[in-house]
């Protein structure tokens, strides 16, 4: 085997590639095609200057993302930082930015809030709150904008319910959070809405001191912060990493997903004849769209070998999922959407390793419910604008359609 | 068949229990996978494999 020199040579690395191919919304950017076959680990350069790794096939993403040698630690020495959304910060920051034993005992907090079970017993609330909303739609009369009316407000009610966060609040954070995942807005925005999000949360979690209430945030109250396992800005940075994750994500995966089967009839009309097809179809669509399109991002610990390549400690890597999903030789014939693939489930969409998605089981049912709801009850849903004018986020890390008219 | 896990490993994710239900669950107290059927009849089998598989943090061991 060999091993291809890693300094930086001549020619300037071109940056991480977002924009889809043109009249293809749908489809992850044309060069990671190429960049699988020809030259799978490469380079990018980042907005400030520096470089980072671009992994691009399934087997090194795999691998890349399930070696705890690749640090998710912002605050380490060559962090790809730039270019993150989210915020530079690197205090206080949600486990997802931590490493073992710190990132485990973290986790290990909350995940039996996010268990298959526990988010089972949920689905018949999930299923009103969606009913609800469509109920609400049914009553007036196309066009709406999908994305406020049903994407968004189902996620976010459900992440607000389970956290205890005021839903009425919803305009704030979810506000806070778009400004944070963007990719276009000025540093010191995006810096101002942290803090506005920090000190929201911290008024919070003030509250739900003196008065917890049986919810995640206040079980983390009175199980971890009142004996002393963490403390008051912790509980704060558990509440703002759970918000942000748990509604931007899955409102795009269902904006996307009510948009490909409104143009895919076929694939709709299976799906309303045998509702036991959903669960599959929602791994597929998982697959097929890929949201996350700005990493997951680390930096190696230690000179670690991928594919040939050596990287060394200290070197970024980018790890494209949406690439990976679309990898053929896993997933045959990847550009195509077949609801009925037999291992769409094996998709990283949801990341791999030990920091794989905490939420991917509140995702799924929420995913299915909204889904088959929407089928059911809006047989003849259609985007009420040709496709080449729904905003596209292509300015964002999370992809999707900044609104979708629709009427039926 | 015969599955073994290194349980300190799980992230907790669950997508073995979503796979194969019959022999994957979590612990109630924090989400961690617990073993329902250590030596699975044949039908079990595929799932069983297909949970190995995807499992993220490489927990499932099947001998
Ligand atoms: C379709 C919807 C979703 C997608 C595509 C998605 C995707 C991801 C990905 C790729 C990661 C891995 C990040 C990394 O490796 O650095 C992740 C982590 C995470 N996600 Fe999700 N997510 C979704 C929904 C949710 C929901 C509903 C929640 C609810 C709370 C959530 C909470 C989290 C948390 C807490 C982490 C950090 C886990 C860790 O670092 O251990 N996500 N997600
Ligand atoms: S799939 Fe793996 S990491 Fe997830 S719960 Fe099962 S054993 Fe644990």
């Amino acid at each position: 085997m060999t091993i291809s020199p890693t300094a930086p040579v001549g020619t300037a690395p071109a940056p991480l590639p977002v924009e889809p191919p043109t009249g293809c919304p749908f489809d992850p950017p044309t060069a990671f095609g190429a960049l699988r076959t020809e030259e799978p680990i490469s380079r990018i350069a980042l907005p400030d200057g520096s470089w980072a790794w671009l992994a691009t096939r399934y087997s090194d993403i795999r691998a890349i993302l399930g070696d705890t040698r690749f640090s998710s630690d912002t605050t380490l020495h060559g962090y790809p930082l730039s270019g993150m959304t989210g915020g530079g910060n690197t205090q206080n920051r949600g486990f997802i930015r931590m490493d073992p034993p710190e990132h485990t005992r973290l986790r290990r907090m909350v995940t039996r809030e996010f268990m298959v079970k526990r988010v089972e017993a949920l689905r018949p609330e999930i299923q009103r709150i969606t009913d609800e909303l469509c109920d609400e739609m049914a009553r007036g009369q196309g066009p709406v904008d999908l994305v406020e009316a049903l994407a968004l407000p189902v996620p976010s009610l459900v992440i607000s319910l389970l956290l205890g966060v005021p839903y009425d609040d919803h305009e704030v954070f979810q506000r806070l959070t778009g400004t944070l995942l963007s990719r276009t807005v000025p540093d010191d925005e995006r810096e101002a809405a942290r803090v506005e999000l920090r000190d929201y949360l911290d008024q919070l979690v003030t509250a739900k001191e003196a008065d917890p209430g049986d919810d995640i945030l206040g079980r983390l109250i009175t199980e971890q912060q009142q004996t002393g396992e963490i403390t008051h800005d912790e509980v704060a940075a558990f509440a703002a990493l759970l918000l942000i994750a748990g509604h931007e994500t899955t409102a795009n995966m269902i904006g996307l997903s009510a948009l490909t089967l409104m143009r895919d009839p076929e694939s709709a009309a299976r799906l309303r004849q045998d509702p036991g097809l959903i669960r599959g179809a929602v791994e597929e669509l998982l697959r097929f769209h890929s949201i996350i399109r700005n990493g997951p991002r680390r930096v190696a610990t230690a000179d670690i070998e991928i594919d040939g390549h050596l990287i060394r400690a200290g070197e970024g890597v980018v790890a494209a999922v949406p690439s990976a999903n679309r990898d053929e030789s896993v997933f045959a014939d990847a550009d195509r959407l077949d609801i009925c693939r037999p291992n769409a489930q094996h998709h990283v969409a949801f990341g791999y390793g030990i920091h794989q998605c905490l939420g991917q089981a509140l995702a799924r049912v929420e995913l299915q419910v909204v889904i088959g709801t929407l089928l059911r009850r809006f047989p003849t849903l259609r985007p009420a604008v040709p496709v080449d004018e729904i905003p596209f986020r292509t300015d964002m890390a999370i992809y999707g359609c900044h609104a979708l008219p629709v009427t039926w | 068949m015969k599955i073994t896990l290194d349980a300190d490993k799980c992230c907790g994710a669950g997508q073995c229990v979503l796979v194969a239900p019959e022999v994957f669950d979590q612990r109630d107290e924090d989400g961690i996978v617990v073993l329902l059927d250590a030596e699975p009849p044949a039908e079990q089998h595929d799932a069983v494999r297909e949970a190995a598989a995807i499992c993220p943090a490489a927990v499932i061991e099947v001998h």
